[in-house]
């Protein structure tokens, strides 16, 4: 009995990337540290997903990332995205794949927006009514129409990031990996880029890798969350789950009239007070529009708002959850 | 490994169009600054020429340095640095590739279908050499009036232009590569190639007998301009070193971009499995 073999599109098992560091002791005696970047690592990503690739700073994000676009060889375990060896076949792999690194543009500093685009239907070797369309679906749906003969360097930050998401996506894509793409834009920039995200998704199908410090990012594009600390996975499924493991919560900040007393109403712990601003924790996961309706009954309110919880944040909850794992 | 694949997959004249399309877009981008970029050109070539202006100068006080004239000095002068210009002005960034880790640029480049070299040799493309190309030709058509031209010398002058840009190529690219290894390392990389250069404009006579050994054997930029040169001036080689090597330029050439290719192809290993 034969059945068809379930091939992931990103199919990562037990991988491992060490490096090695030299230091000096002593005058001429020196020493190696061998630093796990990443180890026992395992997953897979099916095509069409959306997947957000969270974890603090030096946790191996981006040594993930490196491995799974080519740039950097594997010390141990295995690898394939879309049916390639990452390393072994770059080039090829290359053609298949879309990378946007958010603090590098790849685009012409003195030339406009165009000039970049045309070099990467060369590069890519794009027929031309292909790039075309692309070309011309994409610059509608990031709204840069106007701004492909303004050379890169007149352009905002927010601009120059939806032209650098346009460069990576002109050859067709099948993965898109986006590593911080929402770093430094403001909130309308950051609304427009994830509404463009999902319509890629839902259009085309591609799938999508990104890393990000925001978790919104993931609220807004990712049906799954990879979180990964000192190296290795330490969660793997949706982010409403992730909450509810953590336990993070959410803050409601309060503005009163006058100053008052902690504020009492169910569903929420008051947390701090300062003359008449409150700050109330309520779940992470729970909607906080009761609070907000029992508050505002209750009270004179000035002001309202909520503040998300830090991926820092999540992540130490995470761990200051019992039971710790042995060992 | 992946990178000789990626030689087969693209033909050698792709190759050179790809080249030339990222390159063409960087002088368009630099012809945006017009004025910076022509004064560039103009200091370039000008800077360059106090080389010549210091040869000419050293003739006023003698008739003869090393056993050469003038005007065969100038020969050596110029052809050393027509394949300086060329070489340099094909490298583009490599020189820099110390940088490009640090900041990331080449992993953006390993992202891109194309092999990496052609890649950081188009990267930041300029004609800034236009000058020292300019002044080097002046010097060497002044030069090549007093040569007895026959159809092989003819054959040898081109032939000797084209390998002496592709051995600097390969001495640039290969000493770029112990950026790899250390960073920062520019300083001694240019103490071999842009020294090499150096040397290569005066007559090899007027140095230790181990110079003249070295720069054959062992960084053989003496076929960039030497060899050749004794072959158009129809001289005997004044080491009583063999005739036919003054015909080897291109063997030299190749062997030299040989051996930046292997040491290229080390380097990208080396970065892509250590990542520093």
């Amino acid at each position: 009995m034969t059945r068809p073999v379930h091939h992931p599109l990103i199919d990562v098992r037990d991988l491992a990337r060490t490096f090695v560091r030299r230091r000096r002791i002593g005058r001429l005696r020196r020493t190696t540290d061998t630093v796990k970047a990443v180890h026992d690592l395992s997953f897979t990503i099916d095509a069409g997903e959306m997947v957000g690739y969270i974890g603090p700073n030096g946790a191996g994000k981006s040594t993930t990332i490196k491995m799974l676009t080519g740039i950097l060889v594997p010390t141990s375990g295995a690898l394939t995205v879309a049916g390639l060896e990452p390393q072994r076949d770059r080039v090829e792999l290359a053609r298949r794949i879309g990378v946007v690194f958010g603090q590098r543009t790849t685009l012409w500093w003195d030339l406009p927006l165009r000039d970049s685009f045309d070099l990467l239907q060369k590069i890519y070797r794009t027929g031309p009514a292909r790039h075309r369309e692309n070309l011309g679906r994409f610059v509608e749906l990031l709204d840069l129409q106007d701004l492909l003969d303004t050379p890169v360097r007149q352009l905002s930050l927010g601009q120059r990031m939806r032209g650098d998401i346009v460069a990576a996506l002109l050859h067709d894509p099948e993965i898109l990996f986006l590593d911080e793409p929402t770093i430094g834009l403001d909130v309308i920039s950051k609304g427009r880029l994830r509404e463009f995200l999902r319509a890629l998704n839902a259009e085309r199908a591609t799938t999508l890798v990104l890393t990000t410090h925001d978790l919104q990012d993931i609220e807004a594009l990712c049906d799954r969350v990879i979180v990964i600390d000192h190296g290795t996975a330490v969660y793997d499924g949706s982010l409403t789950g992730l909450h509810q493991r953590g336990g993070s919560t959410r803050t409601l900040v309060v503005d009163l009239v006058d100053e008052a007393p902690p504020i009492d109403v169910p569903g929420a712990t008051t947390r701090r007070v300062e003359g008449p601003r409150q700050w109330l924790a309520f779940p992470a996961d729970a909607s906080a529009a009761p609070v907000v309706a029992a508050v505002a009954a209750a009270y004179d309110v000035a002001d309202l708002s909520i503040q998300e919880p830090a991926i820092e944040d999540v992540i130490r909850e995470l761990y200051s959850t019992p039971p710790a794992p042995p060992g | 490994m992946a990178e000789i694949q990626a030689e087969d997959s693209l033909s050698a004249r792709g190759h050179v169009g790809m080249y030339a399309a990222i390159a063409g877009l960087w002088v368009r981008a630099a012809w945006v600054y017009r004025t910076s970029f022509v004064t560039l050109v103009v200091a370039n070539g000008l800077i360059t020429g106090l080389d010549a202006v210091a040869i000419w100068i050293m003739f006023s006080q003698l008739d003869l340095l090393g056993g050469f004239a003038l005007h065969e000095v100038a020969l050596l002068y110029g052809a050393s640095s027509l394949g300086l210009g060329i070489a340099d002005t094909l490298i583009g960034s490599v020189e820099r590739i110390g940088e490009y880790i640090r900041t990331g640029r080449l992993d953006q480049m390993l992202t891109k279908p194309l092999p990496l070299l052609l890649q950081v040799c188009a990267d930041q493309f300029t004609l800034r050499r236009l000058g020292r190309i300019t002044q080097a030709a002046v010097v060497f058509a002044w030069a090549a009036a007093y040569v007895d031209w026959t159809p092989a010398r003819v054959g040898v002058a081109v032939v000797m232009v084209v390998s002496g840009g592709a051995i600097f190529f390969g001495l640039f690219v290969t000493f770029s590569c112990i950026q790899f290894l250390t960073k920062d390392a520019t300083e001694f990389a240019n103490a071999f190639t842009y020294g090499g250069a150096t040397l290569t404009q005066y007559p090899l006579t007027i140095f230790p007998r181990e110079v003249m050994r070295s720069l054959t054997f062992v960084v053989p930029v003496a076929f960039v301009n030497w060899y050749p040169c004794l072959y158009l001036l129809g001289r005997d080689d004044p080491f009583g070193l063999p005739g036919w090597l003054q015909l080897c330029s291109p063997v030299a050439a190749v062997a030299m971009v040989g051996v930046a290719l292997l040491t290229w192809r080390a380097g990208v290993r080396r970065y892509t499995s250590t990542g520093s």
